[in-house]
């Protein structure tokens, strides 16, 4: 039998946890607000809409492909489910369906470009980026929504416990998204025929038409899935911030990439665990948490993430070459 | 036995280029067939044709277990029991043994839920089938090719083939894993599916095969007995050529030493590599894929500088601490791996021919007389027999064979004294091989000193003076090579 706590020890998963427990006792130790329930509580409010996004982005990256343009897609989704929801009285299941099927279909446009007209992933989601966002900012006039449905804005959060100062604390539509996006994405990949398609058409694209698996399938659901989980998630951060703003979202894909590139999913597609990618997402929240707690500037919280991720990808590429030279060795 | 397959007539055009012309062939169930041919002889075509990837053209007949079919689908095909591995294996490297071998299981329904217990189980019983060591947890990507190889044979075997045809099955497999796979072949045998080889070097399939058909340019030459068939037959049914090959060694006892390397050592890849090299001489090193042969031609060009240890050329000690340093000391060497090393493919067939000499045909100013240039290209294109309509044309265009004879243009262009050849004919068909054989000899006897590295035992008998057998970083003996056999020689690799 093997030592399954050996063989876990070897993955990419082990050494980012260790990094992150390091981290978090460092921040509890130097800080004296990051191990506060408070603080747990707005990290995982704040980040419900990177981390949704990145277990949705994580989908495209292990069949193989990328995308860009899921920011300007739940821009487009936010902005008219909630103009919809302004209009007219409807509720949180119409507004739902508006935003995740907006997200739905930009992403299956995005599919059918990248796998019917077999343009380059990266290429078709910059464009559609532009598209999406160049229009939405045209028909806006960039204007805000500042005035949002009471229902939307008061019933999304539920008290759980009010301590002795009168702080209360609670459970929110952002975490409960974060969990969804995880648990439904983690299911996906893991328990479906489905699921097991999208893992055999990032390793190898050639072969997994060859045995039958209908390629241009998974492209749909991987980007079609990304979409929807864009649009669920829009719903979420405008709930958060309390208003929509048509240019408040685009320029944070890079952020979310990097969480699931952190979090060991390669980029060549065929790989990537959800459990890393959450600890991917939690690793960069840490680092833009603590060091904003540390005091330290913005424009240095950036530049520091930004070596982080050099870091880690640099570590990865090495651990890549060091296997594969050692299994080279094996076969002579 | 009965029929498993039938093909009748079948033919197949490619924008009115004939690929296949009325084709017939049968498959008796649990025979092993070998389908040979040189590259471009439509075997490939035919395997599209039978696995549905393809249609043919109308008019030909094909019938499985006794039904017809105008043509095969992929689905058809697969669900009809026939199994191709192809060269590349189509193996899922990010995923498990198990996973592989019992990804049937994922296509049955798209929205169902994984059943992990069933594939480990699958998984395990396949392989014990067969009997081989494979872990089922192990992650594809961290097996070797042979081990890799076993996993498409067990993926086949799990969707319940019963005939598995296998492209090119023994190109990148030592001696022992060919051994290997010939007993898991029997093993197919034994239980009643049919097995058909495809290959252009089928001399280590021949010996369990019953029957072989040759194709060439598209015709079926026939379908023999395996038993009346030699490996030199063969070659000569696919080539139409008889190729008469006797091992050829000059004296060279009175011929000055042109390289002499001394105790070259490199850690973790070869040690105490000492040898002399004559002008005129074809030295011929051979051994196994990681034997060290390639880490030590890539030391003597300078890539891969050595730990310990001197190279003297003519007598003088050069040191070789980079590529630039070992052509100006007159090495030239020419890769393995052509497409990803030696040629720049989108770019024409002159500039690669020049590329390394650029710098020596530059005027005062570093620009390059175009007149010059174009004798230069146009020299080396007859002298080398390259066959291209236009010099303009990118490499790509060329045939394997061709795009090789470039590779060495490139290098003789640059007036070597050492030419180093790395597996030269490795993916070229019989024909283009005895051009560059020819372009050996004739380098040789012009005087230049010449190692060629193979794993092809017939190639360094009949075309070098010399062997060196290279074995885990050493070298292992030294042979004359009009004085040993091939199966003396063969031995001497695997010992």
């Amino acid at each position: 039998m093997r030592d399954l706590l050996k063989d876990f020890s070897r993955t990419h998963e082990a050494k980012l946890m260790v990094v992150t427990i390091v981290l978090g006792l460092f921040l509890t130790l130097t800080t004296r607000s990051f191990a506060t329930l408070q603080n747990l509580i707005d990290l995982l409010t704040s980040y419900g809409f990177s981390g949704m996004l990145a277990a949705g982005l994580l989908v495209v990256l292990i069949s193989g492909g990328i995308d860009i343009s899921f920011t300007a897609t739940a821009s487009v989704a936010q902005y008219v489910a909630l103009t919809v929801a302004n209009t007219y009285s409807v509720g949180w299941i119409a507004v739902t369906a508006i935003a995740t099927g907006i997200g739905l279909a930009l992403g299956l446009i995005n599919a059918v470009l990248i796998g019917a007209l077999r343009l380059s992933s990266i290429i078709v989601t910059i464009a559609m980026l532009n598209v999406s966002f160049g229009l939405l900012m045209f028909i806006t006039r960039g204007n805000q929504i500042y005035a949002l449905p009471d229902w939307f804005v008061n019933e999304a959060n539920w008290v759980v416990y009010t301590d002795a100062a009168q702080t209360e604390y609670t459970i929110n539509l952002q975490m409960i998204g974060l969990v969804a996006a995880f648990s439904v994405t983690a299911f996906l990949l893991n328990r479906t025929n489905i699921g097991r398609q999208i893992f055999a058409v990032g390793s190898n694209r050639d072969a997994a038409q060859r045995v039958g698996i209908k390629v241009f399938r998974i492209d749909l659901l991987a980007y079609g899935y990304l979409g929807l989980v864009a649009g669920a998630a829009s719903l979420v951060q405008a709930q958060n911030a309390q208003s929509v703003s048509p240019n408040a979202l685009v320029g944070r894909e890079l952020d979310v990439l990097a969480a699931v590139v952190l979090g060991g999913a390669s980029l060549a597609g065929g790989e990537g665990t959800v459990f890393g990618t959450i600890l991917g997402v939690i690793l960069l929240a840490m680092l833009q948490n603590g060091l904003l707690l540390l005091g330290v500037s913005s424009y240095w919280s950036q530049c520091f993430t930004g070596m982080v991720i050099l870091l880690a990808v640099g570590a990865l590429a090495l651990e890549k070459r060091r296997q594969a030279s050692t299994s080279g060795r094996v076969a002579s | 036995m009965p029929n498993f397959l039938e093909l009748a007539g079948i033919s197949k055009h490619f924008g009115g280029i004939p690929a296949l012309s009325k084709v017939d062939l049968a498959i008796v169930a649990g025979e092993v067939h070998c389908l040979a041919g040189e590259n471009g002889s439509g075997k490939s075509t035919l395997i599209k044709i039978i696995s549905g990837v393809q249609p043919p053209d109308p008019g030909g007949r094909i019938v499985i277990d006794g039904k017809l079919y105008p043509h095969l689908t992929p689905a058809e095909s697969t669900r009809l029991g026939i199994q191709v591995i192809y060269q590349d294996l189509s193996l899922f490297p990010e995923l498990t043994v198990a996973e592989n071998i019992a990804f049937a299981q994922h296509l049955r329904r798209s929205v169902g839920i994984v059943d992990w217990k069933q594939i480990a189980t699958t998984a395990s019983t396949t392989i014990d089938r067969i009997g081989v060591a494979l872990d089922p947890r192990d992650k594809v990507a961290d097996l070797s090719i042979a081990q890799r190889q076993l996993v498409a044979i067990c993926r086949a075997l799990a969707a319940d083939a019963r005939l598995v045809i296998m492209d090119e099955p023994t190109a990148s497999l030592t001696r022992n894993e060919v051994d290997a796979l010939l007993a898991i072949t029997r093993e197919l045998k034994r239980r009643g599916i049919a097995v058909v080889f495809v290959s252009h070097r089928l001399d280590e399939v021949l010996e369990i095969a019953e029957r072989v058909t040759v194709l060439r340019d598209g015709v079926k030459l026939g379908t023999y007995d395996a038993k009346d068939m030699t490996g030199r037959r063969l070659g000569s049914l696919m080539t139409g050529h008889e190729y008469d090959y006797t091992p050829y060694v000059p004296d060279l006892s009175q011929a000055p030493v042109m390289m002499s390397v001394r105790g070259l050592c490199r850690p973790g890849e070869y040690q105490d590599i000492t040898f002399d090299l004559a002008v005129g001489e074809v030295l011929g090193i051979i051994g196994r894929l990681g034997s060290g042969r390639t880490e030590l031609a890539l030391t003597l060009f300078g890539m891969r500088p050595s730990a310990t240890g001197t190279v003297m050329i003519e007598g003088k000690t050069v040191v070789l601490d980079s590529n630039r340093a070992a052509i100006v000391a007159g090495i030239a060497y020419v890769s393995e791996d052509r497409l990803s090393l030696g040629l720049v493919l989108e770019q024409p067939i002159a500039d690669n021919i020049v590329l390394t000499t650029l710098h020596r045909m530059a005027n005062k100013l570093g620009l390059v007389s175009g007149e010059e240039r174009r004798q230069t290209v146009a020299g080396w294109i007859a002298q080398l027999g390259i066959k291209a309509s236009n010099p303009q044309n990118s490499v790509r265009t060329l045939s394997g064979g061709n795009q090789q004879r470039v590779v060495i243009a490139k290098w003789l262009a640059t007036k070597p004294r050492v030419l180093i050849l790395d597996s030269p004919t490795v993916g070229v068909d019989i024909n283009a091989k005895d051009g560059i054989y020819a372009i050996i000899r004739e380098l040789a006897a012009q005087g230049m000193a010449v190692i060629l590295i193979s794993d092809e035992v017939p190639e360094v008998i009949y075309h070098t003076h010399r062997i060196m057998v290279m074995d885990r970083g050493r070298i292992r003996a030294e042979f004359k090579a009009d004085s040993i056999s091939a199966e003396a020689l063969q031995d001497a690799i695997d010992a």
